[in-house]
């Protein structure tokens, strides 16, 4: 199974919740916080459990989203 | 056994890095998106040239790092044609929203497709005025309320919602002609891939292409960005279906497959 973590950038995220609702694992979920722009922002609650799929990233309408794809070499 | 670390999806170089003043869940956000990889893909950024409409997207050239300008409302085909006669070797993208395209512009739309400019239009199409507060637009669906419309829009009064694709197909010109809709991430990806068609056939000198996008307007259409995407799913695509109207090259390609 690949792995991987989603990079959010707070700054950038508005809180439009179009990655909550399309991540496969539901393990997006929004913050209890807002960001300097006030908006509230998506964060990972179990980086472990991402498959990276990439469905967040598409769905992010800010390009907040980046995904790192967790590899295992030697 | 060790861990190695890389980028499987990277913000797109031709975004620039600043805030879009679009709505939260705005589809207008995905299409920049789509299209900035796009540009990067086919690697056309410094030789595109984006004509900007009247709409939500009239500041497209402070996000997307390309050469802009902007057209009088609902005139951007016709600039844009102005411009890729001037500059054959540039690339020349129309975007427009469904009042641009279908209401004021609708003269300029259908005579630069029946001239068979060699241009991209990219339309989104969100079934209402979005910049100036969600008045009925020419897509507004039979029933749906928007400003203009309360009780829902009356066929009897305004008509039917225009479809563009099927409008437009009619003509013999055209290149490329498909619709496409950003409700969840497959869709998204489809999106992406008629993009990038479209601004191949316009480099490789095929002649017009035509995208429509299903997009999302959550704050004029006053639901949630998630159920804005299902909307467009259960209400938008039956009226609006998905398909490629037209692929000249590709159905050339074809034939002569066939004929060798």
């Amino acid at each position: 199974m690949k792995q991987g973590i989603p990079e959010i950038d707070k700054e950038r995220c508005k809180g439009c919740g179009l990655c909550i609702a399309n991540c496969p694992k539901n393990i997006l979920e929004m913050a209890n916080d807002i960001n300097s722009f006030g908006a509230y922002y998506t964060i990972c609650s179990d980086e472990s459990q991402c498959i990276a799929c990439g469905a967040c990233s598409l769905m992010c309408p800010d390009a907040a989203i980046e995904i790192i794809l967790k590899r295992e070499v030697g | 056994m060790s861990t190695q670390n890389l980028h499987m999806y990277r913000r797109p170089e031709a975004l620039l890095n600043v805030r879009t003043h679009y709505c939260a869940g705005c589809g207008h956000g995905i299409i920049h998106k789509l299209f900035a990889e796009a540009l990067g893909e086919l690697n056309i950024r410094e030789e595109t040239i984006v004509v900007a409409p009247v709409g939500c997207s009239v500041l497209l050239y402070n996000y997307i790092n390309v050469d802009g300008l902007e057209a009088a409302h609902g005139r951007t085909p016709a600039v844009a044609t102005g411009v890729k006669r001037a500059q054959p070797n540039r690339i020349v993208v129309s975007y427009q929203g469904d009042g641009d395209l279908l209401a004021i512009g609708t003269g300029e739309t259908l005579h630069a497709a029946n001239r068979g400019e060699n241009i991209t239009v990219i339309f989104v199409n969100n079934a209402n005025y979005g910049m100036t507060g969600g008045q009925m637009a020419p897509t507004t669906l039979v029933d749906q309320r928007t400003l203009t419309s309360p009780k829902g829009r009356n066929p009897q009064e305004t008509g039917y919602p225009i479809r563009a694709c099927e409008l437009l197909s009619t003509l013999e010109a055209p290149a490329y002609i498909e619709r496409v809709s950003l409700h969840n991430p497959g869709a998204v990806k489809k999106t992406k891939k008629a993009i990038v068609k479209a601004l191949q056939y316009q480099k490789e000198g095929r002649g017009y292409s035509f995208v429509e996008i299903l997009s999302m307007c959550p704050t004029n259409w006053g639901i949630e960005p998630a159920a804005g995407a299902d909307w467009i799913k259960t209400s938008m695509v039956p009226w609006f279906p998905h398909k490629v109207f037209r692929d000249r090259p590709a159905e050339a390609a074809a034939a002569g497959g066939k004929a060798s």
